[in-house]
């Protein structure tokens, strides 16, 4: 059986193991809840964890500590974001959502959700390499509007929005500005001291931290409301058990994240881009080559399909993951291909290869041998001709 | 290591049988998913005296389950009269591979359809179809019994989804019973309109899902 090459990191990390030994002993030896803090030493230790850790998070956003809920991951966290400033502003405010067209399903179904229940939801264009129409979204804001909602960077393409640009504008013009980076957190540079954000989804489960986990930052004064009902955690904006191992687990991946490890990624990365386009004949690279995550490559490989390549590719022991329409539960090409003009066959051959901590650069000679033979063969067989 | 398929279909996706073109087919047929973006081409040698395909063979721009289809088909083909390789549905396919996922119907029944394309072709070229038939609601079934429910793996026919067609002037409309919200509501819109709009005499398709 082949060695397994995993770069499939933007759908879930392997957990480091030094994540796993800081979690231990809040599972085995002091597994009390933070609520229970007036009641015994155990709760009091699990409270001062909670807070502990809470503020090795929002250093890492350069944020204040009480701007942090966390939330059971970053699917949960969007939802928050959407449907807690709709249900706090529809009443005072108006019900106008603003979100792009190539969104995560978080964000992309929590506005269509709230589309069905009688807000109003502009769906801004992309260009081709992913960028949003700054011209489209500054028309698009009215007094209505109660949430501007654009990711920081796109999960498939790994174009990096100016998200400074769209905060200040969303300022200018008295709209709340969410952003969803779970998958730049930790990789790219996210400074809430001095960008324009009000609202950030962030995850655990994607630098190799615990699945389960994320967190939603919410800047001071920002009037979210709340969703999860029950007990009053989370300063009153999200009732449930705290996480304590899961949060300690997400603070120790932060914390494993270095500068180095960010360069590494990229170098393979890069060489993992060059070789493929110049190695394999009629391939496009969809997003921008130069503003782009450090951990994603997203190729199309003409005339061949997604599903194929991925199951072949598995076959060698490589993970990946297409935008093909016959991947999909939904049998739905990529909403994201789609949206930046690409047609059902761009789609179709897309393969999304997403890197990580574990990641080798020796690894790449083994995928780009493997993927020239496997687009070869598929090519041979197409009906469809150069 | 685990997989999505069985052993038969992955063999059949690993070393396709009968893959390739034929330089001079007697009938061949190129069939396309608007809605999956799969395609398969099929080509047929047909033995005039007894109507017998002599060989096929096929390519496929597809997913693991479209080739492996397509594999199968032309192998089930070989040696039949047109009118008994006619009669081969998607069902007997499946099971000849040991079953496909219900979810992959719709890739697989594409190569079916082409060998059936295929030998329509032939028929055409050599004169054995007597005249163009007009389109009624029953050719109108008979062609949508090529579009695959991916939920139930039934054909949308079959599957009882189609509660009525009419057919006025050329304009064809057809009721199916399917939520307009569906999860593949508009999979199963862009495979209805593409079977019903090449039809010689149709102007128009129109397609109601339910409220």
């Amino acid at each position: 059986m082949p060695e397994t090459i995993y770069m499939d990191n933007a759908a879930s990390t392997r957990l480091d193991e030094r994540v796993l030994e800081a979690m231990k002993p809040f599972f085995f030896n002091s597994y009390a809840v933070a609520t229970s803090e007036f009641g015994h030493s155990m709760g009091i230790e699990a409270k001062e964890t909670l807070e502990g850790m809470r503020v090795k998070l929002a250093a890492a956003l350069k944020a204040e500590p009480e701007e942090l809920v966390l939330t059971s991951g970053d699917t949960e966290a969007s939802n928050l974001a959407l449907k807690g400033m709709a249900l706090s502003l529809a009443g005072k405010k108006g019900k106008h959502i603003v979100v792009s067209r190539i969104e995560d399903f978080p964000v992309l179904n929590s506005a269509k959700a709230l589309e069905k229940s009688g807000f109003k939801v502009t769906f801004i264009n992309v260009d081709e390499e992913g960028f949003v129409n700054m011209d489209e979204l500054e028309k698009s804001i009215t007094n209505e509007t109660i949430i501007v909602s654009i990711q920081h960077t796109n999960q498939e393409i790994g174009t990096v929005q100016e998200i400074e640009r769209i905060g200040r504008l969303c300022k200018e013009k008295g709209v709340h500005f969410h952003t969803d980076a779970t998958h730049t957190f930790t990789r790219i540079p996210l400074d809430m001291s001095k960008m324009p954000i009000d609202l950030a989804t962030i995850s655990a489960h994607t630098i190799h931290g615990p699945k389960g986990v994320g967190a939603l930052y919410v800047r001071k004064g920002t009037p979210l409301g709340k969703l999860m009902d029950g007990g009053f955690q989370e300063f009153n904006l999200r009732a449930g058990l705290e996480n304590i191992p899961g949060v300690v687990g997400f603070a120790k991946a932060i914390e494993l994240v270095t500068e180095q490890e960010n360069e590494r990624i990229k170098s393979i990365r890069d060489a993992l881009i060059d070789r493929l386009l110049k190695e394999i004949p009629q391939t496009t690279l969809n997003g921008s080559r130069n503003k782009r995550i450090p951990q994603n490559a997203n190729i199309t490989f003409h005339r061949v399909e997604g599903e194929s390549i991925t199951l072949h590719l598995d076959m060698r022991g490589v993970e990946v993951s297409t935008g093909s329409a016959c991947f999909s539960r939904s049998l739905e090409a990529s909403h994201v291909i789609m949206g930046i003009g690409g047609d059902h066959e761009r789609a179709h051959g897309s393969i999304r290869y997403s890197l990580g901590r574990f990641n080798q650069l020796s690894e790449v000679n083994a995928v780009v041998d493997a993927m020239s033979d496997i687009v070869t063969n598929l090519r041979k067989i197409s009906p469809l001709k150069s | 290591m685990k997989f999505p398929y069985n052993e038969k279909v992955l063999e059949h996706f690993k070393n396709p049988k009968n893959v390739g073109k034929i330089e001079d087919a007697d009938g061949k047929a190129v069939v396309g998913s608007p809605a999956c973006g799969d395609m398969v081409a099929v080509y047929i040698k047909v033995e005039e005296k007894e109507l017998r395909i002599q060989d096929a063979k096929f390519e496929s721009y597809g997913c693991a389950s479209n080739i492996a289809t397509g594999s199968i088909i032309t192998e089930l083909a070989k040696g039949k009269t047109i009118e008994e390789a006619k009669k081969i549905t998607w069902q007997q396919a499946s099971e000849a591979l040991g079953g496909l996922p219900k979810i992959k119907a719709h890739c697989s029944v594409l190569a079916v359809e082409g060998l059936r394309e295929a030998i329509t072709n032939y028929e055409e070229k050599h004169g054995l179809i007597k005249e163009k038939e007009p389109t009624t609601p029953e050719v109108i079934k008979r062609r949508l019994k090529n579009v695959m429910n991916p939920l139930t793996g039934l054909d949308i026919v079959r599957g009882n989804l189609i509660k009525d067609i009419k057919v006025e002037e050329g304009l064809v409309k057809i009721w199916v019973d399917l939520p307009e919200n569906h999860i593949f509501a508009a999979n199963i819109r862009d495979e209805v309109k593409e079977r019903v709009e090449t039809l010689w005499d149709v102007k128009g398709v129109e397609i109601h899902f339910a409220e």
